[in-house]
Order: structure tokens, then sequence, then C-alpha cells
């Protein structure tokens, strides 16, 4: 398989002036103002896409991964390391921001197009797909500072979309536009899937990356901590980043709560459709700790089946080992296994304190003739 | 699955970002942008007159009121002496226009720009040239003005000396574009740049040739101080005498006031406009490398300064 992207021990280094010395005068008076700091944005990254795969850059606010997807697309250069691409690429990094307000929607498409690297002819080409995807028959020909913000981005994604590209590089646009526009982009975005494009698509929302995402890379600090299937560096991007930096926040009023260990009265994780399952999670504590149970259910192909109340069950850990039960009564899910994930929260729900992905399998058998996942056994009659 | 038949791209050409692109790279990535080039150039020139009555009509009328303006102090308030002056200073103001106005409004660019250099990627000497590229077209439209002008009032431009011309404008496109990037680059780092390139730009505008007679006004002093060849270091200098030898022809005139015999222009052979124009050129062909080469470098530190 060929390989689009190769990325080489890419690091990107800042400086970062604490006092900013732009003026001649400041520069002559300050000829060298001491108080520059180097910041490592990204060191020593490595890894590589290949033709037609779609892999998600995880990673918390400031974890760089807006930095290595701007070297990727050329936007910055990297301070040491290569990156190699083939085929050509198109970036949502910021949508419309080579629009220029004083032109027409019609120019800008134009415009923008020839940013990205794509002909007059290419333009014309694709021009009515761009103009019937973003919906704007009506003001093409209207300037473009008389836009609304999401007429904005639509020109700008139907652009980006529509000049096909063999690379896709995404960037937390898709949290733009309306819930329709949305789901039209991540269909769209699947449609390039299909047609065996390669995406690169940098978000911090894990439900993004399960549902589009082949392989997963995650990001934390400058460094790449996980290379992976979605499970997997989801787990990594779940436990040691939310944990970690949980664990930063809120040292003061808690420190190591550590879920040890998950388990069921028999051993055993398998369960009838219908019937009821008892676990218990040992969860050990250094301090005495109030927070909130978390509980999720995934499906292996990472479809979310149901999560716990976000706010969760309050719990008081005391210091040392602690046992949490969960009752789960009437399971209502078809054959399969499925993924548990558990966790304790803060009381309001907002920070992971501890976390474990894939804490446990079950398994349901079933021996209805239903499909899918969840029991609904709807009663059909002709009346 | 349904799969769309796509090309395959195991053989397809690999680009690499690395920490400096050398000369060459940046070369080559500037010409297979130069469809984003004349996007920029049309945009540029649409933007500057969009909402104008008189729009692109502009270009003309401002460099003509300017014309107008030196002549009425030189040739009626000064009254320099200088026969068909009008031809003479319009020869010059071509040249100067075109520098000036690319200078001054590339200085600013890539500031002004910001949103756009962070976000998207593309060579970003483009932005500087888009501006120097809307100066050439205006300063087409004035050239051809200039000639109708020759045509109307009849006078003969140096037909034989014509061919150095472009010539002579290849060596003033690359050293406008030099300054250009350079100092869109540099503005980037110190803000001042932007007023302090319109103080620069008036005083260039005083050392070059345009309004008065280099022969006639400084030529001698200069020798005598062994200052010459000084002047002669400003590249708009021997631009500008080309253009004036070729459209205004004469190098000795009659004074329109006393009579006297005036020194106008250099009294060179065509070989040495043509060797030195050439010279010129190849010396502005490797000023525009430096330029690119310098762009590369300040390039780097873009994103933490804008």
């Amino acid at each position: 398989m060929t390989n689009v992207i190769e990325v080489e021990g890419i690091s990107k280094q800042f400086k970062i002036h604490h006092e900013r010395h732009q003026s001649l005068k400041e520069r002559l008076l300050h000829p060298r103002s001491g108080s520059t700091e180097v910041f490592h944005a990204l060191s020593d990254i490595n890894f590589k896409v290949a033709d037609g795969e779609t892999v998600g850059i995880l990673g918390h606010n400031g974890s760089g991964k807006s930095t290595l997807l701007k070297c990727i697309c050329g936007v910055l250069q990297p301070t040491s390391g290569e990156i190699r691409l083939r085929g050509s690429l198109a970036a949502l990094l910021e949508l419309g921001a080579g629009f220029q307000h004083e032109l027409s929607g019609r120019d800008n498409v134009y415009l923008y197009g020839a940013m990205l690297g794509f002909s007059k002819k290419m333009i014309d080409a694709i021009f009515d797909d761009v103009v019937a995807f973003s919906e704007l028959d009506h003001f093409i020909d209207t300037q473009v500072k008389f836009y609304s913000s999401g007429m904005y981005v639509r020109l700008a994604f139907a652009v980006a979309v529509n000049v096909n590209p063999d690379i896709l590089v995404v960037d937390e646009v898709l949290a733009v536009g309306d819930e329709r526009f949305q789901a039209k982009c991540i269909d769209r975005i699947q449609h390039f899937q299909r047609e065996g494009r390669s995406i690169l698509l940098v978000t911090h929302q894990a439900d993004t990356v399960r549902a589009i995402c082949d392989r997963a890379i995650v990001l934390d600090g400058g460094h790449l901590v996980a290379d992976g299937p979605v499970q997997e560096s989801l787990r990594t991007f779940r436990e040691r980043l939310m944990g970690g930096a949980a664990a930063r926040e809120t040292s003061r009023v808690t420190a190591n709560v550590n879920i040890d260990a998950i388990s069921t009265p028999n051993g055993s994780f398998e369960v009838r459709n219908g019937a009821g399952l008892h676990f218990d999670v040992d969860i050990s504590a250094e301090h005495a700790f109030s927070g909130n149970f978390v509980m999720e259910i995934f499906t292996r192909s990472g479809l979310l089946v149901s999560r716990s109340d976000a706010q969760g069950a309050p719990v008081d850990l005391r210091p040392g080992p602690n046992r949490v039960g969960v009752d789960l009564s009437q399971i209502p899910l078809l054959d399969g296994i499925y993924d548990i994930n558990v966790g304790v929260v803060d009381p309001h729900g907002s920070t992971v304190i501890a976390w474990r992905e894939r804490a446990a399998s079950i398994q349901v058998i079933y021996d209805g003739r239903e499909g899918g996942i969840v029991e609904i056994s709807p009663s059909i009659r002709q009346l | 699955m349904a799969r769309v038949e796509r090309r395959d791209l195991s053989d397809a050409p690999v680009r690499v970002v690395s920490a400096r692109a050398n000369l060459a790279t940046r070369l080559k990535n500037l010409l297979s942008r130069r469809e984003l080039l004349t996007s920029l150039i049309t945009s540029d020139i649409r933007i500057k007159y969009k909402g104008s009555a008189l729009g692109v009509f502009w270009s003309m009328l401002s460099p003509a009121l300017t014309l107008a303006t030196y002549f009425l102090v030189f040739s009626i308030f000064l009254k320099n002496g200088i026969p068909n002056f009008v031809v003479y200073l319009f020869s010059g103001l071509v040249v100067w226009n075109m520098f000036q106005s690319a200078v001054s409004s590339a200085t600013g660019v890539i500031v002004d720009r910001a949103g756009l250099v962070k976000k998207v990627s593309f060579p970003r000497e483009i932005l500087a040239l888009a501006n120097v590229g809307a100066s050439v077209i205006y300063f087409f439209i004035q050239l051809v003005v200039l000639a109708a002008f020759l045509l109307l009032i009849g006078h003969q431009p140096a037909w034989g000396y014509l061919w150095i011309l472009p010539i002579s404008f290849g060596a003033l496109y690359l050293f406008t574009a030099s300054v250009a990037i350079v100092m869109s680059a540099v503005t980037v780092y110190l803000r001042d740049m932007r007023h302090l390139m319109d103080v620069v730009l008036q005083l260039w505008f005083w050392i070059s040739p345009v309004v008065y007679s280099y022969e006639n006004s400084i030529a001698g002093p200069l020798h005598r101080h062994g200052l010459a060849s000084l002047y002669f270091l400003n590249p708009v200098t021997l631009i500008i005498l080309t253009f004036q030898r070729i459209f205004y022809v004469s190098t000795t005139v009659h004074s329109t006031t006393t009579g006297a015999l005036l020194k106008i222009l250099p009294t060179w052979p065509m070989s040495t406009y043509l060797y030195m124009n050439l010279g010129l050129l190849v010396l502005m062909a490797v000023l525009f490398l430096v330029a690119l080469s310098i762009f590369g470098r300040l390039e780097g530190n873009f994103e933490s300064e804008l």
C-alpha cells in the first residue's frame, strides 16, 4: 500500500516573546531582549498514513495536534524533520480563511480554489456542484461580507470537498453549521472514504473518531503517545490523558483514585438476553473523595449503546480499597459482545478522575430472531 | 462497498515539507502557482476599484494628475527650460509609479493578510508578487497612455533604442519584486517599516532623475565629488534614464528660457545603454534569488510574530 503521508521526526519549536518589541524604537532600545522562551509544540513525531486510510488525531487543547496538522498542510514549517506527501491535499483548517470580503461568492470560489492549488479549469468543472452543495444559489453573486457565518462556512466547505483532493485534512470544522449541514458534511466524508481517499481528522471528540476513523493517533504535550486501532488509542486517550489531566488539575481535592478490577460473583460476564447482571468494581483511593460513578456500554464496532447520566451516581470513596456494585436489570441487548467503560468523575461531572476503558466485556446470548443491538419485540399483525 | 475508479498514487510526485526548502524548490513552487498569482492580481484590482464610480479609470487619472502637478511646478513656476518637459516627465514617472506603488502596497501585505498566511498553505511571496503584478498592469496602462500621447503630439520615440525597453523593464520588474518581497517579510518583525518606507520612498523619488535632468542638474557636482558611481547604485536611475532616452530621445536641447544648450541625458551610444541594462538585468536576477532566500529565512517564524 502506498503511503500518502509520511511524517518523519517532525519537531516544532516556537519562540514565545514575553515582551513584544515590534517597533523599531523598542528593538533599538532592547537589542537583545532576553525574555524569549522556547516552547516545544511537537517533539519527534513519526507516523504514516496509507492511501485510503482515515486517521484521527486525538489530543487536548495544547497537545500539538493543530500544529502537526498545519505542518502537514504546509502552513507551518517544522523546525526539523520531514513530511512527504503524495497526491493533492485540501485542508479544512479554518473555513473561509482565504475569503476576500469585498468579492462575490463566485469570485471567492475561484480564488479559494486557486489557493488550494487547483486550476481555473478544474474549478469551472465543479462550480455548479459547489454552488449546489453550499445551497447558496441565490447569493453566489453577493459580496461575501454580506454572508452569515453559516453561509460563509458552507461555501468554504463546499469548495474544499468538491475539488476532490486525494487527501482531505479536517480540523474540528464539523462543529460548525446547523445539524443538517453537519450531517451532510459527515455524509460527504464517508463518501470520500468509500472512494478510497485518505482523510486526516483532528478532533477532541472521541465519538467522531469512533464513528469515522480506521486508526487513531494520540498526542500529549507534543509527543505521540499512541498510534493504533481506534479502540486502543481511545483507551490511551481517556485513561492516560483525561485521568492525568484531571489528576493535575484537581490534585488539591484528590489524589490517585484508581480503578483496580471489575468482577462478577461467579466470574462470568456471560448473560442471557432479558436477564440481569451484577458486577463489582474495585476502586482504591489514597484520600477520601466524593465523586460520581459513570458507566458506558459500547458495541464492538464502537457504537455507544448507553451512557449513564453524565452526573453519574454519587460515591463516597474512603481512603484505601472501595467496592461499587453495579446492577444491570433485564439487559435488552441482542446477541454479541459489548464493552464496558467505567470511571469516576468529580461531583460536577466535568472532570474525569479515573477511567478504565474496556474494563470488561459482556457477552449477551439471545435465542430470538431479532437482529441488531436492542430487543424491541415488535408485534406485527395485519389489521 | 462501491469503489470509484481513482488514479493510483504509488507513482504520484512526492512533495516534501521540511525545515527549510532550498532555493530551487522555492522557485519551482512559485512557478507552479502562477494561476494563484493571476487570481490574486485580478482580485486585488477588483477590490481596489469596487464601488468606485470611475473604477479602473482612477489608475490613469491619478498618474495624470501627478504628471500635471509636476509639469505645472517645473515648467511654469520654476521654469527649468526643458522643452517638451511633459514627455520627459511622463517617461520617468511611468517607471517610478510602478516601483513606488508596488513597494508601498507590498510592504504591509503579509501583516494585513495574517489570517490567510496562518491558515492556508501557498508560497507566501505570492502575496507580495501579486501587488507587484497589479502595479505592472497599471504600468502597461500608463505606457499605452504615453504612446497615445506621443502619437497625439507627433513626438517620435527613438525607434532604434526601443528594443532595449523589454530588457530595462525586466530589470525593473526583478528589482521591484525583490524589494517588495523582502520588505513584506521584514515588516512582520518590524511593524514600523510601513511608515519608514513611506519616507524612504519619498527620498528615493528625489534621488532618482524623474523631475529633474541628471546631466543638467546634478551630474556636474556629483562628478566633482566623485559621487557619480554612488548615484548609479540606485538601480531605478539607469532604468529611468533608459526610458527617457527612448521616449524623450534628445540628449541635448536648447533651453526654452535662455536659448542656451542644455545637456539633458547621458550621450552614451546605444551599446552602452544595452550593456548597462543587460548587466543590470543579470544583477537584478541575482538579487531576486537573494530576496527569495531572505524571505525563506524570515518566513519560518511568521506564525509566532503575526
